[in-house]
């Protein structure tokens, strides 16, 4: 466990040869080991899921899943089909050795990612984040799939920000900020409070103290957005949406069940196949990301790496590109003005950057994400659409940016929120719209919005 | 960090260009010596400067092309041979040479540089064809396209104007083509500082879909690049059509697309797009023409050549590359630890402490 940044991912490189040790020692059975690359780990046995998913699109599950593992240039592609099935039916994977793996959803290659680390006989499985892109249902299989494994005898190494998960399925934690070792503890004897002010270095700023403001509802007001029959090519049933000025709203639903299909169609990220737009009452048109922009909607997308960073621009580039491109072709800010906007959101984001002109790829996941944020920010968009911006960074990023969503509803922004977490939404949003199969099928305000109605809706019943 | 890295990718052909002229200046100290004949300067560095200027200005075009679209145009030889031809057949068709026939000729050519472009940038940019799959296709064709154009073998641009373009204008004491290149030069860099080319260039050509959900449309910025490169082809192969005084529509500019490509890798741009630098293409570009008049100068038989050409670029390349880079910076670091650490070890100096 340990906060972004902490070091954990870079630990797990340590451990499994992608870097190189400087000092230290590794044992493996009591022998002293030296990994020079990725592969020497596995040869030894140690098997590992990277938080970023590092398959190959393009290619087929099987082959994904035996790539680079044979050790004759030959391939039986037969066995190898039929291999793949057995475990992929074993782990209850809903996937076809034949399919592209980019058909698949972002779990379920995640999910082919751990049978592929488990397939190579290992004796040690790292996690790192395995968790972060499913849904319950998957992390209770993949949970029975690690305690399966752990009767086996493996070790598991696992790496999340979720703290149910960690005294769910660990007998001990570790615990890392900025970079340091704080200290090993047994699951049982560190109540969860403790483990989040060693991970923050403080005591937690207590979320409890999150309070959401209900704006008051003002009959016939016009809604700042307002959609009617809106569809997309992603496979998005028609829905109508709308949002009033300073209001928090969320789409819930499980994974897959179109929530972030629904926000790309608000925001022309799918092409969109039909349905009215208004803007505060004033019919609009967006067809494109940069409609939208035009008329004041912001997008943080889900897939952070995929949608949302530049990799190889600066933090800097990165925070004022949204701004830079509504400024128009002909007029790029000067190096000064972009230097000042940059400075100015990575002070009040409080992004740990060594500098604004660091390659955006060299931070960690929770920082790239409140650089997004920034970019939007930027912006000073009337609407904004956060599609699960707490998604993979720690406790204390997830507060801030939840207390920024209430705090941007109080200014008079309008936002829609959407997080894995129910608890999230709850606390920061006055309505919530269930999705089943791409289909809205319930909304829920005010006494309603408890998770155990939420729950319901989800699942289907009344 | 960006400035170091990037001060790091010019250094590299700037010491390569240092190294090169050292062994220049070896084989003969009056390297640097400059002649004036009938007005004008010549000597070493003005023929080098004279002889890249194609090149130069070709590779500012394939360093664009390269970081929206991620892919090399390998039709550059064969398009500034298209746009040229259609130069002279405009200007050997007026009744009379003059400068503005040959600026309307030039415009023309220019015309058709973007036309091109778009044709090569449309494949790229809508159909989603690997660029040097798209550009192999004007590559093969081209020069028979020019031919066409140009109705006979080699028709010969005999007047003095286009001459003087090629070579000298009288009362200017510097050669045409370093002037043209110069202001070449300038016009793209100012175009990149008063837009945002490189920005959205560079994003497109690291994250088109993150580019496109920032408002940035890919198939503009690919298309809009090639058909910058366009207009850089029509302008070198003004330049060199004016040089040879004819249309050789089979040699003019032949191999130069590998070179251009070339310019731009030793010059530190990744070929798979994104971050560019255009004074390291340029720089790049130079340090080829240098790198080809010394091994004449070293009396290397030209038919060998080539393959001194090709030794010397590997052992760049491998220098150049990460891996190389990586073992440096290692390097540099421990250098400084173990500075640091003498340093450390020194007693103490009391006024500093005070400081």
């Amino acid at each position: 466990m340990g906060e972004n940044g902490a070091g954990k991912s870079t630990l797990i490189k340590v451990m499994t040869g992608v870097y190189e040790k400087d000092s230290g020692q590794i044992a493996i059975e009591g022998n002293a080991i030296h990994f020079k690359s990725p592969q020497d780990a596995q040869a030894f046995g140690v098997g590992t899921v990277y938080q970023e998913i590092t398959l190959c699109p393009n290619l087929t599950v099987a082959e994904n899943m035996f790539i680079g593992r044979g050790r004759y240039a030959f391939v039986n592609w037969k066995r190898m089909r039929e291999r793949a099935a057995r475990l992929l039916d074993s782990l209850g994977i809903p996937a076809r050795p034949t399919q592209q793996l980019s058909s698949c959803s972002l779990a379920i290659q995640q999910m082919i990612a751990i049978a592929r680390a488990i397939d190579m006989d290992c004796k040690i499985l790292i996690l790192d984040e395995p968790t972060s892109s499913l849904d319950e249902d998957e992390v209770r299989k993949l949970f029975s799939l690690m305690r399966e494994l752990k009767s086996r005898g493996v070790g598991i190494v696992f790496v999340t920000h979720f703290l149910d998960q960690v005294y769910e399925i660990s007998d001990r934690i570790t615990v890392l900020r900025n970079g340091e070792f704080i200290g090993e503890y047994e699951a049982s004897a560190l109540p969860q409070f403790e483990l989040v002010s060693k991970m923050m270095g403080k005591a937690l700023d207590d979320v409890a103290r999150i309070r959401k403001h209900e704006p008051s509802t003002r009959a016939g007001e016009t809604p700042v957005f307002e959609a009617t029959g809106l569809s997309s090519a992603a496979g998005v049933r028609p829905f109508d949406f709308s949002i009033r000025k300073g209001e928090v709203n969320g789409f819930t639903g499980l994974l897959g069940s179109g929530r972030s299909e629904s926000v790309r169609a608000i925001y022309a990220a799918d092409k969109v196949t039909g349905g009215d737009i208004k803007i505060k009452g004033k019919k609009a048109n967006i067809g494109e990301p940069i409609h939208a922009m035009r008329l004041g909607i912001g997008y943080l997308p889900e897939d952070r790496k995929g949608d949302g960073i530049i990799a190889d621009l600066s933090v800097r580039d990165n925070i004022i590109l949204a701004l830079q491109v509504l400024h128009g072709f002909w007029k790029p800010f000067s190096r000064k003005q972009a230097e000042a906007f940059a400075d100015e959101y990575i002070r009040s984001l409080n992004i740990k950057t060594a500098s604004s002109a660091t390659p955006i790829k060299s931070l960690s996941g929770g920082n790239q994400q409140k650089a997004i944020l920034a970019r939007w920010l930027l912006t000073h968009p009337e609407y904004l659409i956060l599609d699960e911006p707490t998604r993979g960074i720690d406790v204390g990023t997830k507060v801030e940016i939840q207390k920024l969503v209430l705090k941007l509803a109080e200014e008079g922004v309008s936002v829609t929120f959407i997080s894995s977490e129910i608890e999230e939404m709850l606390r920061t949003c006055s309505r919530l719209i269930v999705m089943r199969d791409r289909s809205i099928v319930g909304e829920l305000t005010g006494g309603d919005l408890t998770e155990n109605v939420v729950m319901r809706v989800i699942a289907g019943g009344s | 960090m960006k400035k170091r890295t990037h001060g790091f990718q010019v250094l590299l052909p700037l010491s390569v260009l240092a190294i090169l002229i050292l062994i220049n200046l070896i084989k003969g100290a009056d390297y640097f010596s400059v002649t004036l004949i009938n007005g004008a300067l010549y000597g070493n560095i003005p023929n080098i400067l004279f002889g890249a200027s194609e090149l130069v200005i070709l590779a500012i075009g394939m360093t664009l092309v390269t970081s929206s679209s991620g892919g090399q145009d390998i039709s550059v030889g064969v398009a500034a041979t298209i746009s040229s031809s259609v130069f002279v057949r405009v200007l050997l068709g007026s009744a009379s040479i003059t400068w503005t026939t040959i600026l309307v000729a030039f415009l023309i050519s220019c015309l058709v540089g973007i036309v091109i472009g778009a044709f090569n940038g449309s494949l790229v940019a809508m159909f989603n064809v690997q660029p040097m799959v798209a550009t192999l296709i004007l590559f093969t064709a081209g020069r028979s396209i020019a031919f066409l154009i140009d109705g006979r073998l080699s028709p010969i641009l005999a007047n003095d104007l286009t001459s003087q373009i090629g070579s000298v204008i009288p009362g200017v004491p510097i050669q045409t083509p370093i002037i043209l290149t110069a202001v070449f030069i300038a016009v793209v860099a100012v175009f990149l500082k008063a837009t945002n080319l490189r920005l959205y260039s560079e994003a497109v050509g690291i994250n088109p879909r993150a580019a496109r959900l920032n408002g940035i449309d890919p198939v503009r910025i690919k298309l809009l690049t090639y058909m910058i490169l366009g207009v850089c082809t029509a302008v070198a192969g003004f330049i060199a059509v004016t040089k040879a005084g004819r249309h050789d529509s089979v040699n003019l500019l032949k191999f130069c697309e590998m070179d251009a490509i070339l310019a731009v890798a030793i010059g530190g741009n990744p070929l798979g797009g994104g971050r560019f630098s255009v004074s390291g293409s340029i720089i790049g570009a130079y340090t080829i023409e240098v790198l080809n008049r010394t091994l004449l100068r070293l009396e290397v038989d030209p038919e060998t050549i080539k393959a001194f050409k090709a030794v010397f670029i590997l052992v760049l390349m491998v220098v150049s590359s990460p891996v190389v880079r990586a073992y440096a910076a290692k390097g540099v670091a421990r250098l400084r630890a173990r500075l640091d650490a003498t340093v450390a070890k020194k007693p103490r100096d009391p006024e500093r402490e005070e400081a």
